[in-house]
């Protein structure tokens, strides 16, 4: 049962936030380019949507540290705010940062647009998929 | 006074935010998407049904979005398919290496000021503005 509720909770989240991504323009990769286009045609729309989505997201983070446990789980899934800034979180960082900028795309709105009968987005989200393998194929991870 | 793109922007980037703070209140869990889909293709993790629901909510958004307004939010699609494969190939390394995207150390890591998402995120916009400096003195763009 409480599986079941945390799937529709999970489905409802993914609506919101594909919704978000559409309503704010983000689903162009052209902006989000635009927004990484610094000496060219700087287009902030990025930087507003961050700063809606931190300042909501941070109040959820707040309300949870009055919290012992979230609703449906014993248990917040969060990393640690200690970890290492290592070099994998560098460079995998930097790695994504050059396919953002050449695609204007990065994995929500990706996703978000498979909908969306545009050849361009199928060729991006199986090369995506096969980068998650190459990856996969080189750990062998037991995280959650 | 705002102009409406960029007040569109704030609302659609609350809605993303509202959407991490379910997540974290109601599962617990972090609403990063690379993260996310790699569970749900069952790479990794458990929690597999969760995973896909957030996957197809994800899809299911910008849908109801095009049936509701009659067309999909104006978009331009002007790389060539090459280019796309190999973003996407990095894209999906890179995120995964780095745990995380735009949205996971991008949204919920710096709304938990998380150092590690800071340094991702300053890392990934680092360097897709030299990224796009280097395109465009290529005359890509």
């Amino acid at each position: 049962m409480t599986a079941t509720l945390r799937t529709f909770i999970a489905l409802l989240a993914g609506i919101l936030f594909g919704s978000g991504l559409a309503i704010s323009g983000m689903l162009n990769p052209e902006r989000v380019r635009g927004f990484l286009d610094i000496t060219g045609a700087w287009d902030p729309s990025l930087a507003f949507v961050l700063v809606g989505a931190v300042a909501v997201a941070a109040v959820g983070n707040l309300l949870s540290k009055a919290m012992s446990k979230p609703v449906l789980d014993d248990t917040f899934h969060v990393p640690e705010s200690n970890g290492q800034i290592d070099q994998p979180l560098l460079a995998g960082s930097a790695i994504f940062g050059i396919g953002w900028a050449i695609s204007g795309l990065c994995p929500g709105p990706a996703i978000a647009s498979i909908g969306r009968d545009v050849s361009t987005i199928y060729v991006f989200v199986l090369a995506m998929i096969a980068g998650i393998l190459i990856h996969s194929g080189q750990t062998t991870e037991s995280d959650s | 006074m705002i102009p409406e793109p960029y007040l569109q922007a704030l609302f659609g980037g609350a809605l993303i935010g509202l959407a991490t703070a379910l997540l974290l209140l109601i599962n617990g869990r972090i609403a990063g998407v690379s993260g996310i889909f790699a569970r749900a293709l069952g790479f990794r993790g458990t929690d597999l049904g969760a995973n896909l629901a957030f996957v197809i909510g994800l899809v299911l958004g910008p849908l109801s979005y095009s049936v509701i307004y009659g067309a999909w939010p104006a978009a331009e699609f002007r790389m060539p398919l090459l280019f796309m494969a190999l973003a996407g190939l990095l894209v999906g390394y890179g995120t995964r290496l780095g745990n995380g995207c735009t949205s996971g150390h991008g949204i919920a890591g710096l709304a938990r000021l998380s150092p590690r998402s800071i340094a991702a995120a300053a890392t990934f916009v680092a360097s897709g503005v030299v990224t796009v400096f280097i395109m465009r003195s290529l005359e890509m763009l």
